[in-house]
């Protein structure tokens, strides 16, 4: 998928944003939070597409990158009051910026230690990894512990959310599909040929690992001006496996089924909820409730997983041939 | 004239098992050399210390005049040494035209930020590397299979492309493991007549590890034998032919003889 | 130095209980060369088989009894060999010849699957384990106290790991176990049915875990469906400390953190008990992946 003028489209896409985060107030609240839970999805997914499906490190810890980067913002923008349009804007920028930093610095310190592990060893030490982090926060008394952390200010709109998951997904893409981009895919598919062939190994890795972690944060950062409030718990494996279901879904490695699994995963629930509001069934089912569906998303999640890996481990998006053979 | 690889005393042990023992190789510029023994002999663990992949627990190793111990498999790449593997080891995800162009990432000149601007200078780059790669798989005819998946390619076709691969690092030195394993007699002639090209049209040395005792006699300039990790002959391939040390290592094995 | 060799003792039990569901990690591992995400939730199975069959089991051999808690101990045992078996027949076996990851994959599914619709089916709130042994101080020297549980936690552990020990060393079946833990091929090719070894040694793990179960709940009586997750993950950790794949390593990395743990917990912070083991874990993997007692392994290039 090599859009010409791909950095064209990327402003325009940006520009249309800018446009219809104006226009936010006349969309129902509720939905407008739906929408940036997209918007932070499709971030998540995306980057920890770059280090699981591209690159080929099962990493099992995303929400802790996300957990980093959430905070940090959070911290940064708490220490101002209102502020006018302009410098709100840049204030926002800067802390999603620093928390996208401060996240990577979390994936460098991820990323070193894993470089020898095999898949199933990788899985569980980001899984630790993960993990720490969210005990860490949770013994952090200034930034709020277990009781968490109030965001001062809802800063998160449309444009800020669609907008980086724009500039995300330009970057990914861009990185994968260029030469030096090629290198992940090597290293996914072959360490040792890739090595022979010049490639180091190492230093690939861990810049998945940073890069996709410095969206990641970013993604936290603007899920923390979205919800204003932030729990340690709320970033713990369950969020991770979230995401990773999602890059599956999508199929490992194919951008555009990933985006779309993210917003099909990010829907689902509400999906459910809405399907559980319906009380009967009209008909023969009329007596019995439907308000089961709810309780059972993760349940539907687990046997999504379980039977996906029996029948079609490739994802349910991978339409074409071969989508890794892009240029 | 020094020689551009050699090996002084070059010794590898696996805890209790010295897979290769004081081994004397060296390779002249351009030269076409054969690594031929019984199996379990050393070759491919010989290949592996020469790439990196091993570090030799004594000895030298010296590469155009430098020492390559102790370099990472990429660094020798660098180096310009190239390999391909006993079993072929191209990226299965990528397309042919991608597993030559994966490799030109090592001869960028832009570096991450330029992929992400795609400025001009982005364009250019990404235009020349297309050019180079298409000229080196039309030159060994895969050009037409460029987006198809690697993995999808016959067999032979598959050998070649992980040759081509290795060529587009620019070595100076192409080690070549087993490169007609699994290949019949017609495949094999073709081989041998493209390994000649190569060395002849890219003007580098290369060393081969074959079991084809015919292949090997006919291309190769000189022979070195490993028997259990020791050299025990480097000749010509008629003082080879007839050696009777050699003959004993491979009794039991297929007779040095024996036609294809 | 009583409070120590109190806490001592607490971790030795903790650790026994980690001890007998890292055996059944690294038996899977040893075997098949993967992680059964879903191990750790066999042992919740376990504790919540015999929460429902206590009463049943109630109404022929009194509670709280020796022969009672050994009844419920031994029916939970079978129940989540059974299941464990089951397990890896639906979700396991399909996938023999798929990557390492797609079956990771599947055992972090299956994992979710029990741990989920265990709170569907049994309610996401804790419950209260019924006593099935009668409990009597045993000693009580200076201010040390042991009671009979701790004592039953050791005990019932060793029991184990001999039958275990006596199961894979001199059983025709245990010599089949280990064949195909060193070479697959080879062992099917010397008439080794390999499938029945596998879910063997499922049963068994699934076994071990489920006692883990009882032990646990006797001893922490609340229990509830996401209860296997933490004791699951320190227990993965004790088998990689020990060395994956290595059965005496397992046991012996249970203790270690089991210990560690307690010790920790007691002397300088309870709220930072749950990352020791993570630490544990990449100190381990970055020092001395292979494990205390477990060999390298080479990549053949």
């Amino acid at each position: 998928m090599n859009i010409r003028h791909a950095k064209t489209v990327l402003l325009g896409v940006l520009a249309v944003f800018l446009v219809l985060s104006l226009f936010a107030s006349r969309i129902n609240g509720y939905w407008l939070n739906n929408l940036y839970d997209i918007g932070i999805g499709i971030i998540m997914a995306v980057s920890l597409n770059l280090i699981n499906g591209y690159t080929g490190q099962f990493s099992l810890g995303h929400a802790g990158f996300m957990a980093v980067g959430a905070y940090t913002a959070a911290v940064i923008t708490n220490q101002f009051g209102e502020l006018n349009v302009f410098a709100e804007s840049g204030v926002f920028a800067v802390a999603l910026f620093a928390g996208g930093l401060a996240a990577a610095l979390a994936g460098l310190l991820v990323g070193v230690p894993t470089l020898r592990l095999r898949g199933d060893y990788l899985a569980i030490v980001t899984l630790g990894f993960g993990e720490i982090i969210r005990v860490i926060l949770q013994n952090m008394d200034v930034v709020g512990g277990a009781r968490g952390l109030s965001v001062m200010h809802g800063w998160t709109n449309l444009f800020w959310a669609f907008g980086l998951a724009a500039v995300t997904v330009y970057v990914i893409a861009s990185l994968v599909n260029s030469t030096y981009g090629r290198g992940f895919i090597a290293v996914h598919d072959d360490e040792v040929a890739a090595e022979a062939m010049g490639i180091n190994t190492t230093k690939y890795k861990v810049t998945a690992f940073v890069v996709g972690a410095f969206f990641a944060g970013v993604a936290g950062g603007l899920y923390a001006h979205s919800k204003q409030f932030l729990t340690p718990s709320g970033f713990g494996f369950m969020q991770s496996i979230t995401f990773v279901v999602m890059v599956i879904l999508g199929g490992m490695g194919n951008t555009i089924g990933v985006i779309l699994a993210a917003i099909l995963l990010t829907l689902l629930p509400e999906g459910l909820r809405l399907v559980s509001g319906i009380e009967h069934l009209p008909g023969i089912a009329a007596e019995r409730p439907l308000n089961w569906i709810g309780e059972t998303r993760m349940i539907i999640y687990s046997l999504l997983l379980i039977v996906l890996m029996l029948t079609r481990p490739q994802g349910l998006f991978r339409l074409k041939k071969s989508p890794l053979a892009k240029h | 004239m020094a020689a551009l690889l050699q090996l002084d005393k070059a010794t590898i042990r696996f805890g209790g098992l010295t897979a290769v023992s004081e081994l004397d190789l060296h390779i002249n510029a351009n030269e076409l050399v054969g690594l031929i023994g019984p199996n379990g002999a050393g070759k491919t663990t010989a290949f592996n210390l020469i790439t990196g992949v091993y570090q030799p627990t004594s000895g030298e190793i010296q590469f155009d005049g430098k020492s390559i111990i102790g370099c990472k498999p990429y660094h020798i790449t660098a180096r310009h040494i190239a390999r391909t593997f006993q079993n072929i080891r191209l990226f299965p995800s990528l397309s042919v035209f991608d597993n030559v162009r994966a490799v030109f990432h090592s001869q960028l000149q832009g570096d991450v930020r330029h992929a992400l601007w795609r400025g001009k200078g982005y364009h250019a780059e990404e235009q020349s590397i297309a050019n180079r790669v298409v000229e080196l798989l039309e030159i060994f005819q895969l050009g037409k299979f460029r987006d198809e998946p690697a993995k999808s390619l016959p067999y032979g076709d598959q050998r070649r492309l992980e040759i081509i691969r290795a060529l587009a690092t620019n070595p100076k030195l192409l080690l070549l493991d087993e490169p007609a394993a699994g290949m019949n007699p017609t495949e094999k002639v073709e081989l041998a007549r493209l390994i000649r090209f190569i060395r002849d049209k890219f003007q580098i040395a290369i060393l081969l590890v074959e079991h084809d005792m015919p292949l090997v006699m006919e291309i190769c300039e000189r022979i070195v034998v490993l028997d259990y990790g020791v050299k025990i002959a480097e000749g010509k391939p008629s003082e080879i032919r007839g050696n009777p040390k050699v003959i004993a290592a491979y009794l039991g094995q297929e007779s040095v003889a024996a036609p294809i | 130095m009583t409070e120590f060799l109190q806490q001592i003792i607490n971790g030795l039990a903790f650790g026994s209980i980690l001890a007998l569901i890292a055996l059944g990690y690294t038996m899977v591992y040893g075997i098949l060369r993967f992680i059964n995400f879903a191990h750790g939730d066999v042992f919740m199975l376990g504790a919540f088989a015999g929460f429902y069959l206590a009463p049943k089991i109630a109404t022929l051999i009194p509670l709280p009894s020796i022969l009672g808690g050994l009844a419920v101990l031994v029916a939970s045992m079978v129940i989540c060999a059974a299941l464990g078996v089951l397990i890896e027949r639906l979700a396991y076996r399909p996938l023999r010849r798929s990557p390492k990851l797609t079956v990771l994959i599947t055992a972090i599914g299956v994992s979710l699957f029990l741990e989920y619709t265990g709170q569907f089916v049994f309610g996401a709130a804790p419950k209260k384990f019924p006593q099935i042994l009668p409990v009597y101080p045993i000693a009580k020297i200076g201010g040390l106290s042991l009671n009979s549980n701790q004592v039953i936690v050791l005990g019932t552990t060793l029991l184990l790991l001999f039958v275990l020990r006596f199961i894979v060393l001199k059983t025709k079946m245990g010599m089949a176990m280990r064949a195909v833990s060193f070479n697959p091929e080879a062992a099917a090719l010397m008439g080794v049915n390999t499938d029945i070894v596998i879910s063997f040694t499922f049963a068994l793990g699934s076994a071990l875990a489920a006692a883990a179960g009882i032990l646990w709940a006797v001893n922490y009586p609340a229990i509830d469906p996401l209860m296997g997750i933490l004791p699951g993950l320190k227990a993965f950790v004790a088998a990689v400390l020990g060395g994956i794949g290595n059965l005496p390593g397992a046991a012996l990395g249970g203790i270690i953190i089991g210990v560690i743990e307690t010790l920790v917990s007691g002397y300088v912070s309870s709220t930072y008990r749950d990352a020791i083991a993570f630490a544990v874990l990449i100190l381990i993997l970055l020092i001395r992946p292979s494990g205390l007692l477990g060999k390298k392994e080479v990549e053949k290039v």
